[in-house]
């Protein structure tokens, strides 16, 4: 069956799941906004904030929240053991990891919607000036960090200390991608563009998601079979 | 799409780290029969489902579904295998229509709105179809999920304690279903702990002690003395059934 048919429809049930339940949309939302506004009270001293401190505190919320994210998402498919539903289906399952990748995405591209003006508004940051540049660096680190994440997940599924052990695994591995999206926001927000900065940072983000998808595809098969 | 009239399972063992779960296990699911697995908690019997839905792999020995190399052909043997689980595998947000179709829609039926709507016609729940399966009863869910497994039509269909949290209604519902599944043609393979519901109902008892088959019979009858007389004597593997006992 084709692959892209079968990756919809994992992402199209995923998303209509979480209409109906709003489980982890919300739980993520509200974990990522409180932890933005620790960081303000925290760091915004006589209504003037740290210069330089928003790309940080934008990513950090986005990696929490969205390691909490690909918890509940597995959590949920091992309740009923759908998981093993979709493993058990003639669907490839490159195909299976893809629409769970998509999901994850779409999710934390949704929270970061949210997320983006609000430290822009309390970091007094020009975060939307440049909205392209903003987008291929939200997605492109947002995807870099879901690939291994899901991959991950989807590995501790069964283990008893997975809420434990899927931030030990992901961090370590994902901190390149973190710490490029990072510089990559900063870079948009320096008083004079250099779109050869961003751009570098751009391709280095799409070089990490390449390698970290390529490598989740190509080992998920026998991940999930063992 | 492919066929096959016979799974065998060859000499399988299987290992998690150094703890064996299944240990030079050999029987065969004939089309148009029901074999039962029958053992106490731990006997093996979930892991051998889990090895017959290609969801593990053996560590030794081998499994055959007809002709077919399931090393090569994994997703389209996984196209005629029909499995419901201990768990239901369904979407407990989602109406039973909604886990029907996109079960429907994953084994690559075209028209899976209809084949979901035929389902909970089968399953008598039409009139069900737009609830969340989390408001139906345990006995509704099992029907749906019972219908999961079989709406592709599978050669090869396991069932994992389906006798579980079922009233009598529901637990003869399933006996008659799993009777015209046989009579399809389809090998059948259930793993449960009801002997009672299972009595007269197999064709094939393969009883399971430690990860090993200690006993095979051939249409069993008074199947609760034979389980008792077998799981009391010492362990010894064999790999042919023998007749049932007088």
């Amino acid at each position: 069956m084709n692959f892209a048919r079968i990756a919809w429809l994992i992402l199209r049930k995923d998303l209509t799941v979480e209409v109906r339940s709003g489980e982890v949309a919300f739980t993520t939302l509200l974990f990522a906004v409180s932890c933005v506004l620790v960081f303000a009270f925290a760091f915004v001293r006589e209504g003037i904030p740290p210069q330089g401190a928003a790309p940080a505190v934008l990513w950090i919320a986005v990696m929490f929240a969205g390691t909490l994210a690909l918890g509940r998402t597995f959590d949920r498919e091992r309740q009923s053991e759908t998981l093993r539903a979709l493993l058990l289906a003639p669907a490839g399952r490159p195909a299976v990891y893809t629409g769970k990748l998509l999901g994850i995405v779409v999710l934390l591209a949704g929270l970061e919607l949210l997320l983006v003006p609000l430290v822009a508004f309390l970091f007094q940051e020009p975060l939307l000036a440049h909205p392209f540049w903003l987008g291929a660096i939200l997605l492109a680190g947002t995807i870099g960090f879901s690939s291994v994440g899901t991959l991950f997940a989807a590995m501790l599924v069964r283990a008893r200390s997975r809420d434990m052990l899927l931030p030990v695994l992901l961090y370590p591995i994902s901190v390149p991608v973190i710490i490029a999206s990072v510089h990559g926001t900063d870079a948009l927000l320096q008083d004079h563009l250099e779109v050869g900065v961003l751009r570098f940072w751009v391709v280095l983000l799409l070089c990490f998601d390449v390698v970290f998808v390529t490598l989740a595809l190509w080992t998920f098969e026998a991940l999930m079979t063992e | 799409m492919i066929d096959f009239d016979e799974v065998a399972v060859e000499d399988v063992s299987r290992h998690f780290g150094r703890r064996r779960a299944v240990s030079r296990v050999s029987f065969s699911a004939r089309a148009g029969t029901i074999l039962g697995l029958l053992g106490p908690n731990g006997a093996g019997k979930s892991t051998l489902l889990a090895l017959l839905g290609t969801l593990l792999r053996p560590s030794q020995g081998r499994i055959r579904f007809g002709d077919v190399n399931v090393e090569e052909e994994g997703a389209a043997v996984r196209a005629r295998i029909g499995v419901l689980g201990h768990d239901l595998f369904l979407y407990p947000e989602l109406t039973a229509l909604e886990n029907l179709a996109f079960f429907a829609a994953l084994y690559g039926i075209a028209d899976a709105q209809s084949a979901a709507r035929s389902a909970l016609d089968r399953a008598g729940l039409a009139d069900r179809a737009d609830d969340v399966v989390s408001s139906l009863s345990r006995g509704m869910r099992q029907r749906v999920a019972l219908e999961r497994a079989l709406i592709q039509g599978p050669r090869l269909v396991l069932l994992d304690e389906p006798f579980t949290g079922l009233d009598d209604r529901s637990g003869a519902a399933l006996l008659e279903r799993l009777d015209g599944l046989r009579r399809e043609g389809a090998a059948v393979v259930v793993a449960t702990h009801d002997l009672d519901l299972a009595e007269g109902l197999l064709d094939e008892a393969v009883f399971l002690r430690d990860g090993r088959v200690v006993e095979s019979l051939a249409r069993p009858e008074g199947l609760r003395a034979a389980y008792r007389a077998v799981m009391t004597r010492p362990a010894t593997p064999i790999a042919r059934p023998s007749t049932g006992p007088s």
